[in-house]
């Protein structure tokens, strides 16, 4: 097994952890094997019946070598489920520290196993800011002691988030961020947005930017459209994205660095991003469920759940949205799963905080908006939220390759799921998604060979139980 | 877990008032269909019609030397305002006194907001106490809505934010409706600070439920985005506007929220924008001037106009008061 040796642990980041946890793993020898699920692995070039062995929590075998394994414990696989690569969401809130009463990192990725995510990444807008090693260990320790799924912690680009001097970039690297954003801002200074991208490019660190141009924006809150000005809500202009998002893919081209656009919205932004990818820049990016599937429209009863950073565009922006997930201009869909306390979300619109929650309802809003719907494949939703996640960030998984971590999101494609916010785990109750009847869900979450999560309502899926 | 009970009892769904008749004083009442008023989109054409035959009925009290009559008698309603107001304010306490209503005026400063209570929180204590109306101005858009979903209470929404200020609209009309006899097929022009004017959206959704032509006129920079959508006409010369205009209607220009570079001065402000006697030459003869109040003399209103004998500022002021005698009437009508 000398693959074993460069891995790092995904967990805490650190080498010795990895050979130490697999170590403890391979010496217990256990091995599970699922036969006969529809596996869909896009980087292996599979979507056919097949037969998956797990040996010490990575993935042993494919197919027919799978087969006859007489020691393996068996599980048949429910017919109608779906074995793909663990989903990755690479833009979540943790909350902690310091936002507690908000999320919880063990809270955090109970609502993401729940959700069928593997592994989480996590931005640096907790009290204290990641921006400094020992905030980073912490959350890995509680990641740690959580279990489930995995945690990448991503630090701040700058100290404070306050947008002036660089974060201690190498030190985060080091402790085990993956990425560095000064997330729910935009760096708005482009000197040091541009000497962020060279220096972390140093670590291979993409730098994930938050696109608003704040004097633009100024006190708006909704999407500066008609909605908003008939509500009378202040407005948040497409433009302010699109500035932010024209001047990253400016630096990237400048340095050869790569950036990472978060969240994106309007279809001026995918205009740019289609841009610089066909000339090469390196530029990579995401969108939510939300702005894949909602528009300003819905502001009309002044729903504080529908309050998002950036805002909920106009059906001319969510075309677009779906169109780029279709084209390949978009690389992932992220959650942006941004947790608060009821208190704070039942207030006056223009005063209750932005975001929603997306970790325990992503999944199932896009198979029934966006396959079910006939816009995107399975495939292309594989790509999505497990493939392109693990490739930007640089993290294991993406694919169920022979030595891969056996981190696999076992789908429903076609249960019945009716979203009720008061059954989730985060402990938001934030979703604008509540009591929407949904096609397709998550049967089973296995992260690292052992089941972080089974489907209670889907009777088929307690035979995952027994992984471990 | 947490617990996922929310322990604001009622906040999700609030059992809706059965509407039925009280007994005595209200039983011939015809009432509103929705049980808050918070924007002019809650009411039909007919039962604004029905609003304004009220209010021109209200009116007479208003001229008897002992103004009051029992119409409300026994049930309280709370004033609620967190903005700054005079007018409005004094508006709605003098009718609902004329309708011997029992009222509670609730200002922002001196009260338990003054010490960080939430709006939700403010209001489930108000709520509390058992009030049969609520009628709220506060900064916020929306903030209406959120008060009627805590509460049993009927909620008049007397002004949030900028969205819209739903009686101004109906005083207006029946303003207008005195004046020249009808509103459908009246040009109407509104001018002035369009984006954060809640009256020009209450005004325009009116206007245009009961077949006014209207146009309205701004600098480019106070403009809601897609506002032909609404149904009125655009346009940034305010000779354009005048031209034919039967009904003026001027906005106030917000000084103190003008920091957002919306125009260079006053000075140009009143240049471009403001109504000024050889202005209002262009329009019908027999053309009315309005403003909703308070008054800049000298940026968007010459002096002489606001004085002159085309103003109807005054009958606006005097009118809101039946206006919402009408409205605390009609929608009082369901309460038990």
């Amino acid at each position: 097994m000398g693959w074993l040796c460069g891995w790092r642990c995904s967990t805490c980041w650190r080498v010795e952890c990895s050979k130490r946890t697999l170590r403890e793993q391979v010496s217990e020898n256990r091995r599970t094997l699922l036969r006969g699920g529809r596996v869909v692995d896009p980087v292996n070039g599979l979507d056919e019946r097949i037969d998956v062995l797990i040996e010490a929590g990575c993935v042993a075998s494919i197919g027919d070598q799978a087969q006859h394994q007489g020691d393996a414990a068996v599980v048949n696989v429910p017919g109608g489920a779906v074995i793909c690569p663990g989903f990755i969401d690479m833009h979540a809130h943790l909350r902690e520290p310091g936002h507690e009463y908000k999320e919880t990192v063990a809270t955090g990725v109970a609502a993401a196993v729940a959700g069928g995510f593997t592994a989480v990444a996590c931005m640096p807008n907790t009290r204290p800011v990641n921006d400094d090693a020992g905030v980073t260990q912490l959350i890995l320790a509680k990641a740690d002691a959580a279990g489930l799924a995995r945690v990448y912690p991503v630090g701040a680009v700058t100290r404070g988030q306050a947008g002036e001097q660089l974060a201690e970039i190498g030190e985060l690297h080091a402790a085990g961020c993956v990425a560095v954003s000064d997330d729910g801002k935009s760096v708005a200074n482009a000197l040091v947005m541009r000497r962020a991208l060279e220096y972390a490019s140093m670590f291979d660190m993409p730098v994930i930017d938050h696109c608003e141009d704040a004097v633009l924006v100024g006190d708006g809150v909704a999407h500066e459209g008609y909605h908003a000005g008939v509500l009378g809500l202040r407005g948040w202009p497409a433009a302010a994205e699109e500035i932010v998002v024209e001047r990253d893919i400016a630096l990237s081209e400048l340095t050869g660095s790569p950036v990472h656009l978060a969240h994106l919205s309007t279809r001026g932004a995918l205009r740019a991003v289609r841009a610089g990818k066909e000339r090469g820049v390196a530029v990579t990016c995401e969108v939510t469920p939300h702005h894949l599937t909602l528009t300003d429209e819905q502001l009309a009863t002044y729903d504080t759940n529908h309050k998002t950073n950036p805002p909920l565009r106009e059906l001319a922006d969510v075309a677009a949205l779906v169109e780029g997930l279709r084209d390949g201009t978009i690389d992932c869909i992220a959650t942006d799963h941004a947790p608060h306390h009821y208190d704070e979300k039942q207030a006056e619109f223009d005063r209750a905080p932005f975001g929603v929650i997306g970790l325990e309802t992503a999944l199932s809003v896009c198979l029934d908006r966006l396959v079910h719907a006939g816009h995107v494949t399975l495939g292309r939703l594989v790509e999505v939220l497990s493939v392109n996640p693990a490739r930007i960030l640089g993290v294991p998984g993406g694919a169920l390759t022979v030595g891969a971590p056996a981190d696999i999101t076992v789908l429903a494609p076609d249960l019945p799921v009716t979203v009720n916010a008061r059954t989730f785990r985060s402990l938001g109750r934030n979703t604008p998604f509540d009591g929407w009847s949904l096609r397709g869900g998550v049967m089973a979450t296995i992260v690292g060979g052992r089941t972080a999560y089974v489907n209670e309502a889907v009777a088929d899926a307690r035979v995952f139980t027994g992984v471990r | 877990m947490p617990s996922t009970v929310n322990p604001h009892r009622g906040v999700a769904d609030v059992p809706k008032t059965p509407v039925s008749v009280a007994p005595g004083l209200l039983d011939e009442v015809p009432r509103l269909r929705t049980k808050d008023l918070l924007s002019i989109a809650d009411l039909s054409a007919d039962e604004i019609l029905l609003i304004l035959d009220t209010a021109e009925a209200m009116k007479e009290v208003g001229t008897r030397s002992i103004k009051k009559v029992p119409a409300l008698r026994g049930r309280t309603v709370l004033n609620l305002f967190f903005e700054a107001s005079t007018r409005t304010r004094t508006s709605f306490e003098v009718a609902q006194k004329r309708l011997s209503a029992d009222t509670v005026n609730i200002a922002a400063n001196g009260s338990s907001v003054a010490k960080g209570e939430t709006l939700a929180d403010t209001v489930l204590n108000l709520e509390a106490m058992a009030p049969d109306m609520i009628v709220v101005r506060h900064a916020s858009a929306g903030a209406g809505h959120l008060v009627g979903r805590l509460c049993k209470a009927r909620v008049i929404n007397a002004g949030d934010g900028m969205h819209e200020h739903p009686t101004q609209a109906l005083l207006d009309a029946l303003t207008i409706r005195e004046r020249k006899g009808k509103i459908a097929g009246l040009k109407v022009s509104i001018i002035g600070d369009l984006l954060h004017s809640r009256v020009l959206r209450s005004n325009v959704l009116l206007l245009r439920l009961l077949g006014a032509d209207v146009c309205v006129c701004g600098p480019a920079t106070m403009m809601l985005p897609g506002m032909s959508r609404l149904g009125v006409r655009v346009t940034n010369s305010i000779d354009e506007a005048v031209e034919g205009a039967d009904v003026i209607m001027l906005l106030r220009i917000q000084l103190e929220r003008m920091d957002g570079y919306f125009f260079p001065s006053r000075r140009e402000y009143f240049r471009l924008f403001g109504m000024t006697p050889e202005r209002l030459s262009r329009a019908e003869t027999d053309a009315i001037i309005m403003h909703p109040g308070p008054l800049n003399r000298g940026v968007e209103i010459a002096s002489e106009v606001a004085d002159g004998p085309y103003s109807v500022i005054l009958d606006q002021v005097a009118n809101g008061v039946a206006v919402r005698m009408a409205v605390l009437y009609l929608l009082a009508g369901g309460v038990q």
